[in-house]
């Protein structure tokens, strides 16, 4: 990969795809990385199709076009898959990574008949039991870190906590359940 | 120690006019605008700068406010995009007329229609004619150094004109890469205190600011706001290698990548340049000449320069990323072919079109950009239109 790793991330407006894009750019940058973490944006509206990059180098990164073949491609809602062809230029040596409550056997004949990894995790089921609400971002992007390695799995968390401590200073609770979710999706992702 | 944090293009320039923290800015807060108005407006709040913000009821108030500061003796800022500047058209030239050295942060959007909110130079590049000095960057880190070199060139006595200050919508102002920023002192002591000569609130100087001149005075006002434009040129190039000296980092007028002993080349302004340099390095790679003009000054222009730096190019191709619709190119391939004609160049030049409504542009449309410019000097002619689009679906 030339030390330079590409993501998409495939959303629906207000799921958090560009969140979870600018939060791995965030961690990779903590770890010393140079990012670029950038939406594509089309209509602003609940519900529509988003897409979202993340270019994670160890040089820096001067190209400023969206992502055609990516290394890994991160779906947030698996009903994208029979309106956005998300597999799209997508890496053979590369990997997807669905959010689903199906099976990865069920998902599989969905993907135009893309040949590399695929991985599923249900991000309801993880948000349900750490958070109680339905944030899928932050389980998809502690899955997206396990599958693509571009951070250690421990350096990941330890970064996580501090940027989270700091971000929900005021609230310690919301810190709790997050750190759960990401390290439940870490075991979940399959 | 350079600062190294990880930034949006907005949440750079507004750090940088945090740092710089004029005495006011008027600014109407919302869409068109971007957040940037926001951000600072947040600094104001936490009381981390005390510039004095006015949220106006339009962009044409804006910018009429920003006049009035200005000329009163404050140093002033705005910010805005796309549709509103279109908005504040009649003041552009009022603030450029009266030599008032305000800075504006532009995000470079489309203008409608069809209603598109997305990069595209035809904002800035339809007030190229108003008298504004106009700075481009390639990324986050440009567009922070760029604006924090403003007020010295602005405020230089040769020059007396406002600054804007352009970034590519979305593509830099939404995107977050890496920067370093300087330390505040650096900066507050690079940009200094703002010592007007004259101003409206100096009792011992009476002044009228924006009287009707007649045409036995007006023609000589025009010539000596010329004059301006003119010394901003040797100014920018001043200020700019002293900002060397604090940040370590280079600007010109331009910036030449690979140019030296280039065949072929392009000339382009903003976020493409990026990609067009990867795009050289693997042709590079290859054995072909490649290289690449990044027009960081549009207004002072500097033909002449241009078209000396381009003398060893076979064939070159001029991208804007706006519109003028005069049949022939936009306007950078207009002002530029001119300069080249002038140093009589035998360059063959064509002139592209690109990027319009955030139309994407690739490291591979580059190349492919190359390899035209290479066929046309070794077939001796132009297989397509001189004046094209890169692109667009026909």
């Amino acid at each position: 990969m030339n030390g330079l790793t590409e993501i998409r991330w495939h959303g629906r407006g207000g799921q958090g795809a560009k969140t979870a894009a600018l939060l791995l750019a965030d961690v990779a940058f903590s770890i010393g990385k140079y990012v670029q973490g950038f939406p594509e944006y089309g209509p602003e509206r609940m519900g529509a199709p988003v897409t979202a990059y993340d270019r994670i180098s160890d040089k820096n990164i001067r190209v400023h076009s969206n992502i055609y073949d990516p290394d890994f491609v991160v779906v947030v809602d698996d009903t994208l898959l029979k309106d956005v062809d998300v597999t799209s230029g997508l890496k053979k040596d590369g990997a997807i990574l669905i959010n689903t409550e199906k099976d990865k056997e069920e998902i599989i004949p969905l993907l135009n008949g893309y040949e590399g990894e695929v991985h599923v995790i249900n991000a309801r089921k993880v948000c349900k039991e750490t958070l109680g609400k339905y944030f899928p971002n932050t389980p998809m992007l502690a899955a997206i870190v396990k599958i693509s390695k571009v951070i250690q799995e421990d350096v990941f968390l330890k970064e996580m906590e501090t940027s989270l401590k700091h971000k929900f200073a005021k609230k310690p609770e919301v810190l709790e359940g997050n750190m759960k979710a990401l390290k439940l999706a870490l075991q979940e992702v399959c | 120690m350079a600062i190294k944090e990880r930034m949006s293009g907005n949440e750079a320039v507004a750090f940088a006019m945090k740092q710089v923290n004029p005495d006011v800015m008027p600014a109407f807060p919302i869409t068109p605008s971007t957040e940037l108005p926001q951000f600072v407006s947040s600094y104001i709040a936490n009381g981390e700068m005390d510039t004095e913000f006015i949220p106006v009821e339009s962009e044409h108030s804006a910018m009429s406010a920003a006049i009035g500061a200005e000329a009163a003796g404050a140093r002033t800022m705005t910010a805005t995009s796309s549709a509103g500047m279109a908005y504040m058209w009649e003041m552009l030239y009022v603030a450029a007329s009266n030599r008032l050295p305000i800075v504006m942060a532009l995000v470079n959007r489309a203008l409608s229609g069809p209603l598109n909110i997305n990069c595209e130079h035809s904002d800035s590049m339809g007030a190229r004619d108003s008298g504004w000095i106009q700075i481009y960057a390639e990324d986050n880190q440009e567009a922070y150094d760029n604006f924090i070199q403003a007020y010295r060139i602005a405020e230089h006595k040769d020059v007396m004109l406002p600054v804007m200050i352009c970034q590519d919508g979305f593509i830099i102002s939404h995107g977050v890469q890496n920067i370093e920023l300087l330390e505040d002192e650096k900066v507050k002591n690079f940009v200094g205190e703002y010592n007007p000569r004259h101003y409206l609130l100096n009792a011992d100087e009476t002044l009228a600011v924006g009287p009707y001149a007649v045409s036995c005075y007006g023609m000589e006002a025009k010539r000596a706001q010329a004059q301006g434009m003119i010394n901003a040129k040797q100014v920018i190039l001043d200020v700019a290698a002293e900002y060397e000296q604090v940040s370590g980092r280079k600007y010109g007028l331009f910036e030449e990548y690979c140019l030296e002993d280039a065949e072929y080349a392009i000339v382009a302004i903003g976020s493409v340049c990026g990609t067009i340099k990867d795009a050289i390095d693997n042709l590079r790679a290859q054995g072909i000449k490649a290289g690449l003009l990044k027009v960081r000054v549009f207004r002072p222009f500097p033909g002449r320069e241009m078209a000396q730096a381009l003398r060893s190019c076979k064939s070159i191709a001029i991208m804007d990323r706006s519109e003028s619709f005069s049949s022939q190119g936009g306007p950078l391939a207009a002002e530029l072919s001119a300069a080249l004609f002038q140093a009589k160049s035998q360059a063959e030049v064509i002139k592209i079109v690109y990027g319009l409504n955030g139309r994407d542009f690739t490291v591979e449309d580059g190349e492919k950009l190359f390899a035209d410019l290479k066929n046309i000097v070794q077939n001796g002619s132009k297989e397509t239109e001189e004046y094209r689009y890169i692109g667009v679906r026909e």
